[in-house]
């Protein structure tokens, strides 16, 4: 019955969907404000419904409820709660339902707290965000709905791929998916400012927070999931240029470059025309994303069934969004004015060379992805674009930007001065050859350019931080007042600054693991032990243990520094029954910043082991600069300038005649 | 400067950088990429040794012989050819005979494949695509064991 409750729920949130797309679009283009006044409780209700629809798939998976046919296949009853509930995003179905739950939350978020938007714009973005939403919604309902009963119900469940049983499908789905869904608020502003043929400052000030957020929870994403594939999948990497991969880097990509473009836009009233098109490309590299994941063209832990119907429904939705929104621009795009006008070493300047790098790194990313894909329609070859490939071709285009990143924010807007800029940079400077020779010292010469990528992560550190140091005037008046004006500037310029400085710290980390990393497998036997980064790893012995829905050896390491046991590491195999499947559960042990990994092989029967044995120096700094990047963002968004509600500025704005 | 100035140095700063990235990936393309092979491909147009391949098929049952140091050999089979494969390090969870891999490495001057990755499938209702097209392509493919499961 809930499950049923939770299918008319969805077919309503449809239906209230295509009102949603229309009667507002007519509205606002007729000038009639009682019809575009039907928006914002549609948004809401809308959002009511398919949360509805999600509770209700939810209960059904937290009861175990196998008359559903999605649940017998992808959960189990005795699976732990957290892992029941969060089995529900785990599959085609369930994750698709969450998709537009999020596109909802995101619609019903304007529709709340976007009062002061003018009521034509309101009234467009929100019938353009139920655009998107008819056609997931129709997707689902058409080919993935997850409330199809099975008759007769069987007794258990298939279970969920014993991969997917762990915290990470807790967190890694949502936050990259509200990154992606993120996206489409930019797009419907766009599409919106498009259709009425006017933008100015204002709109940029709407625009960069929902980007702001997107563009947070697609870092946070993004890191949890390369989190999550170096310590589950046990090869030690973090990444691994894989497709699905590349298709939530590009829209990262993509909505960085969209957050520099929308400052310019909102600070000196330039760029509009491109931010629109970014708007428009960020969310295009976000649907594709979803149907490189989604459609099965891709072979990847993320592609749970391939159903061809589904594949071409996808593209389908694709083709209509993309082309749709590149074709209304193009149309439409000669309508908005240019806006004003600079020197090439300004800030604006600046910013333009990191959207061009960005933007170019995104192109050559989509080329490597799609590459394989249109090469094999054409021709039948197959072929594997990885990691040489993009290394190759990313790190030459990224380390100009990753240069250029420190004097972005010391330029001034209109007419930059690149000397002054050089002088403040002085002091980052020396800091980089200094970590350069330092990391020599350690690391020894063999390895130059990891040597040059250390002094470049802290040239984007310390020359984030020189920015503050500046404003503050550090050194130049009383520390005291120095502190005062740190607590006075405005967040958004702490913001920056943690998230470039972020940047610069996940580059150290990348650095570090990717250079200095170390490997050793060999067979081991109970009292064996070997050293690795003056550290002895001896195997204790082998435990067999119960979970709850899992029987498990556990391989007991203890790991010593100068003659003592500091700590015990208890990697282990796991067999799960329902799906009888191995998996293996890596053993992680951080000395920080740098981890200790152990990952096992087979166990044979005369109880030895195979083990992989990794050192990663300053891993862990990785995730922590996107936490750190993250941050940054949410600084920024709580600067009380950029808000949505920012008061005056705003308003004057709307009422201010297009140019 | 003027508006068409800036608009003609930006334009061109922005050539430079596409000309260096599109001039990256045509290198990379001709230098970085890997070839798909099955067994058969190998068997009917042999590759030069030292050319970096991949490798797909399925395990042959009984092929599987492991060394101690965690040396691994196996022979990889489509049905109607087949290449034997050496592998050191770790093998994935979901390896085991009869089962579709895909490797990827070198072909050495002995005709063994020497592997420095071997992948399995993540799931075990799911088979790596190549290897299901390569399978197809020999006709040993059997629709039971397909993955699609979702359409019941």
């Amino acid at each position: 019955m809930i499950a049923e409750l939770g299918h008319f729920a969805l077919v309503l949130a449809f239906v209230m969907a295509l009102a949603q797309s229309t009667i507002p679009f007519w509205g606002a283009l007729r000038g009639d404000r009682q019809m575009a006044a039907v928006a914002t409780p549609a948004a809401l209700t809308q959002f009511l419904l398919v949360g509805i629809a999600f509770a209700a798939l939810v209960h059904a998976y937290m009861v175990s409820d196998f008359s559903l046919l999605n649940v017998v296949e992808n959960s189990h009853s005795q699976k732990p709660l957290l892992f029941k509930i969060t089995g529900t995003w785990g599959n085609h179905e369930g994750s698709m339902l969450l998709w537009v739950l999020i596109l909802a939350l995101f619609g019903a978020l304007v529709a709340a707290f976007g009062r002061n938007l003018p009521d034509k714009l309101k009234a467009l973005v929100l019938s353009v965000q139920a655009w998107i939403a008819s056609a997931f919604l129709l997707f689902i309902l058409l080919t993935s709905n997850p409330f199809l009963r099975v008759n007769p119900p069987p007794i258990e469940g298939q279970d969920l791929n014993p991969v997917l049983q762990d915290i990470g499908l807790a967190i890694h789905p949502p936050l990259l998916y509200l990154g992606y869904v993120g996206c489409s608020i930019s797009f419907a502003f766009a599409i919106a400012a498009l259709i009425d043929g006017r933008i100015d400052a204002a709109w940029a000030r709407w625009v960069r927070p929902w980007t702001l957020a997107a563009w947070m929870f697609l870092t946070l994403g993004i890191a949890m999931g390369s989190y999550w594939a170096y310590y589950e999948l046990g090869w030690g990497g973090f990444w691994f240029w894989d497709p699905v991969e590349n298709a939530s880097l590009m829209p990262w990509l993509a909505t960085t470059a969209l957050l520099h473009s929308a400052i310019v836009m909102e600070k000196r009233d330039a760029l509009k025309i491109w931010t629109v098109l970014l708007a428009i490309l960020a969310f295009s590299l976000s649907l594709l994303g979803t149907f490189l994941v989604r459609s099965g063209v891709l072979t990847s832990v993320h592609a749970f069934a391939s159903d061809p119907t589904r594949g071409v429904f996808i593209l389908a939705i694709l083709c209509l969004f993309i082309g749709g929104g590149l074709t209304m621009f193009a149309f439409r795009a000669g309508k908005l004015a240019p806006g004003g006008m600079f020197a090439p070493i300004s800030r604006e300047g600046a910013l333009i060379l990191n959207n061009l790098f960005l933007t170019v790194l995104a192109a050559v990313v989509l080329t490597g992805t799609l590459y394989p894909l249109v090469l094999e329609a054409l021709t039948g070859t197959r072929i594997s674009v990885g990691a040489p490939f993009f290394n190759l071709i990313f790190v030459p285009l990224a380390v100009p930007l990753l240069i250029l990143v420190p004097f972005g924010p010391m330029l001034a807007w209109k007419r930059g001065d690149l000397r002054a800029a050089s002088e403040r940079l002085f002091f980052a400077f020396g800091a980089a050859i200094l970590a350069g020779i330092v990391a020599a010292a350690i690391a020894g010469t063999a390895n130059v350019l990891a040597l040059f990528g250390v002094g470049l992560a802290f040239w984007l550190i310390v020359g984030a931080l020189s920015e503050l140091a500046f404003r503050a005037k550090i050194g130049g008046v009383r520390f005291g007042d120095s502190l005062r004006r740190l607590a006075g500037m405005p967040r958004s310029a702490i913001g920056t600054t943690l998230a470039h400085a972020g940047l610069g710290i996940s580059v150290l980390g990348l650095v570090a693991a990717t250079a200095w990393s170390s490997e050793d497998i060999l067979t081991m036997k109970a009292g064996d032990s070997i050293t690795v980064a003056s550290r002895t790893v001896t195997l204790q012995g082998f435990l067999p243990r119960e979970g709850p829905n899992y029987s498990e050896t556990v391989v007991r390491f203890l790991v010593g520094e100068g003659g003592r046991t500091v700590v015990a590491m208890d990697p282990s195999k796991r067999f799960f029954p329902a799906r009888q499947t191995q998996t293996t559960e890596a053993a992680i042990k951080t000395f920080w910043p740098s981890q200790l990994y152990i990952s096992l092989g087979d166990i044979t029967p005369d109880n030895s082991v195979t083990v992989r044995i990794y050192w990663k120096p300053l891993v862990t700094l990785i995730w922590l600069g996107a936490v750190v990047m993250a941050i940054g963002g949410l600084l920024s968004l709580s600067d009380r300038r950029l808000r949505v509600g920012a008061p005056r500025p705003a308003r004057r704005a709307v009422t201010a005649p297009a140019e | 400067m003027t508006r068409k100035q800036r608009r003609l140095s930006l334009i061109g700063i922005a050539g430079v950088v596409l000309a260096c990235a599109a001039g990256l990936v045509l290198y990379a393309m001709s230098d970085r990429i890997v070839f798909f092979n099955s067994p058969s491909d190998l068997a009917t147009k042999p590759e030069p040794p030292g050319t970096r391949i991949r490798l797909g098929g399925l395990v042959a049952v009984g092929s599987v012989h492991k060394g101690p140091d965690g040396s691994v050999t196996f022979e990889v089979t489509d049905g109607s050819a087949s290449v034997p494969v050496s592998y050191h390090g770790i093998l994935p969870d979901l390896f085991s005979e009869g089962q579709g891999v895909v490797t990827e490495g070198v072909v050495a001057s002995n005709g063994v494949f020497t592997a420095d990755t071997v992948l399995a499938k993540h799931d075990e209702r799911y088979m790596p695509r190549e290897v299901v097209e390569a399978l197809k392509a020999q006709g040993v493919w059997e629709e039971t064991s397909s993955p699609a499961t979702a359409s019941r």
